[in-house]
């Protein structure tokens, strides 16, 4: 009885394959974007979280100039210098290193290879501030960076473009204009949320970099880690007001130099998924409901356009229920059709989403058999008001149709 | 077998009416469709039902085949009170005793002459090869071996009907009813009907009640009922056919 019931749903459905599909669209666009959101979401979320760790631990990040938005520097920021870098390590509570850096794009060659990257003056401390290991080799020595030694650690990126297969180590290599030996390799960090390769970068000790690269003693960028999560709020504050002394601006003026919370950042890039996030729930919600009403409008057409069909079956015998079953089995077919659909629809996209936004395709089956179970649901619901009024008809009028 | 019900007067009717009523409507409007109808038929018989349009024959069959309700009167089926069952009991009591021949077919479009015939053994709960079987032989003893495959619009109007029959007798049912049988058909395809029924009133004792607007088609049954006004004007047994 149950597959004559599923068979004759079938029949019924292929019987109008496009006005049946025209139908479930809803429940299509509705299923998919349920798990789109979910499995983008997810995704995303997993990505920023790991983007928050790549970035360091309890990231400050004090920059000359004001930040506030994006391309809302102001002309001509004044850079730091190494007794500003002094006075935040000695004067700064709660903080567990400083680095400063100073960069600038450079040509580095080995051999016939070359390529463009961005080369880092810092400290050894800047691998601690960006949470960052070493491939292979070594950090620089304390006497590396005292005498400003012209000695190099390679992004990954840079030594595959360089190296190839071979050992980079106690290499020299070319960078800018001076010759520079290679002393370890940084651990893969691979792209940031911005989109950037990390891995495409050089470091030497800042010394050398100021001496033999930029021809001044500025510091463009000082890397802050908190001792704590909980300490990057006062830490932040101490820095600005110790920066605010130190650069003479007088209360009432904006600060001209800028301290970045890297998780802030991350924050408000969950924030915007968030709404993203949320954007679609409507989106999905909507779709089911229209998707539904659908079902309804054309599960409704065809009890009118089957009265005597039905009339037949309910004075051949027929219970109530029997005939109350078949339109609800149809109905629940009908957008578990649309569900299956859906689901095609969404694993494609979110395929297609993740991979340009280059966050990981967290593949969930609990959702898919969820959408399903949902799309199917709306056909229970959706499909209860036609298949009872199909039901209760009145066979001899029934069969008196048209 | 056809003479069991000339058991005398004392024998229990297999359907048995007392001032069955029906009216439409109410008040001014109200329209007496049957005015109080006394019938009995007994088990086996071949009853022909008679008289002008709008006298009342069809309503009388819809509350004989329990698929409506009398607005007065009391209506019993092998001892059963119909009136006073449910929606769900009368469905069923169709579902296991009563056979119909609608008079515009009605068999299910877009459904095979094979399947239409296994519907009504389907709501019964007959397996699937048994309820085969069954609706092929039905289709045979109607002779339409051949056609089951065939959908009713690739079938004549003969031909649909005797799948309608075929439909109605497949479930071995205690009663058939039809009204206006031969009402679409012509006279040679119309006999060729009537010797149906009365091959399965006589072969299987299955009791038939036939409304016709024809009195060659009457003449098939054993006893004539006519209907005039919403009463019975006159019941009268053909013994030639008894
Ligand atoms: N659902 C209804 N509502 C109102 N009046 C009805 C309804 N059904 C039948 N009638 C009326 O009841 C009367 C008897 O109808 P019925 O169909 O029983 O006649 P009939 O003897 O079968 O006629 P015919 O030979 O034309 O089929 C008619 O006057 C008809 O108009
Ligand atoms: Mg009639």
């Amino acid at each position: 009885m149950w597959w004559d019931t599923l068979a004759l749903a079938i029949r019924e459905i292929r019987r109008r394959v496009l006005r049946s599909f025209l139908t479930v669209l809803g429940v299509v666009i509705g299923v998919a974007a349920v798990i789109i959101m979910v499995t983008v979401g997810r995704g995303a979320t997993a990505r920023i979280t790991a983007d928050i760790s790549s970035l360091g631990s309890n990231l400050l990040v004090v920059i000359a100039g004001q930040h506030r938005g994006p391309g809302g520097s102001s002309a001509a920021p004044r850079a730091f210098d190494l007794r500003d870098v002094a006075a935040i390590a000695d004067q700064v509570a709660s903080i567990r290193a400083v680095a400063p850096t100073a960069s600038r794009q450079a040509t580095v060659v080995y051999g016939n290879q070359n390529r463009a990257t961005s080369v880092v003056g810092t400290t050894d401390l800047y691998l601690t501030t960006r949470a960052w290991g070493l491939g292979t080799g070594r950090n620089f020595a304390e006497a590396e960076l005292r005498a400003g030694k012209a000695v190099c650690l390679l992004g990954e990126t840079v030594r595959g473009t360089l190296f190839g297969r071979m050992d980079p180590l106690g290499q020299r290599i070319r960078v800018g204009k001076i010759s520079c030996q290679v002393i370890g390799v940084l651990a893969a960090k691979g792209q940031s949320s911005m989109g950037n390769d990390q891995d495409d970068t050089l470091l030497m000790p800042l010394r050398t970099f100021h001496r033999r690269i930029a021809g001044n003693q500025d510091v463009g960028a000082v890397m802050v880690s908190a001792a704590a999560q909980s300490d990057t709020e006062k830490a932040r504050a101490d820095i600005q007001t110790l920066l605010r002394e130190r650069r003479h601006i007088a209360a009432g003026n904006d600060d001209d130099f800028t301290v970045l919370d890297m998780k802030e950042i991350a924050a408000t890039l969950t924030g915007t998924t968030r709404v993203l996030t949320m954007l679609l729930g409507a989106v999905a919600a909507v779709s089911l409901l229209v998707g539904g009403i659908g079902i309804m409008n054309i599960m409704l057409v065809s009890v009118t356009e089957r009265t005597r069909e039905i009339g037949t079956r309910l004075a051949i015998g027929a219970l109530e229920s029997e005939v109350l079953r078949q339109f609800l089995v149809e109905a629940v077919v009908l957008s578990s059709l649309g569900g299956l659909v859906g689901v095609a629809v969404a694993l494609a996209a979110t395929a297609a989403i993740t991979r340009t936004m280059n966050i990981p395709f967290l593949f969930d089956p609990g959702i898919i058999a969820l959408a399903f179970a949902f799309s199917g649901a709306i056909g229970v619901i959706f499909g209860y008001v036609p298949a009872r009024r199909a039901a209760r008809l009145d066979p001899i009028e029934a069969l008196r149709h048209e | 077998m056809s003479d069991a019900r000339t058991g005398g007067a004392g024998a229990q009717a297999l359907i048995r009416m007392r001032a069955i009523t029906k009216v439409y409507g109410a008040g001014q409007a109200a329209m007496h469709a049957l005015r109080g109808i006394d019938l009995a038929i007994h088990s086996g018989e071949f009853v022909a039902v008679m008289g002008p349009s709008g006298s009342g024959k069809s309503t009388c069959m819809n509350i004989l085949g329990c698929l409506d309700t009398p607005s007065g009167g009391s209506y019993r089926f092998q001892e059963i009170e119909v009136p006073s069952l449910t929606r769900r009991q009368r469905a069923l009591l169709r579902r296991h005793r009563f056979g119909f021949v609608f008079q515009g077919y009605n068999l299910l479009p877009r459904t095979t002459a094979l399947e239409n015939v296994e519907l009504p053994l389907m709501y019964r709960g007959t397996p699937l090869r048994e309820r085969r079987e069954l609706a092929l032989g039905a289709l045979a003893d109607v002779g339409l071996s051949g056609w089951e495959q065939h959908r009713p619009g690739e079938l004549s109007g003969g031909q649909q009907q005797r799948v309608a029959i075929a439909r109605a007798i497949v479930t071995a049912p205690a009663v058939l009813l039809a009204d206006e049988p031969t009402g679409n058909l012509d006279s040679i395809r119309s006999h060729e009907v009537m010797e149906l029924l009365r091959g399965f009133n006589r072969r299987s004792g299955v009791t038939i009640v036939m409304v016709t607007h024809e009195a060659d088609m009457a003449a098939y049954a054993g006893r004539v009922v006519q209907f005039a006004d919403g009463l019975v004007a006159s019941d009268v047994r053909q013994a030639e056919n008894a």
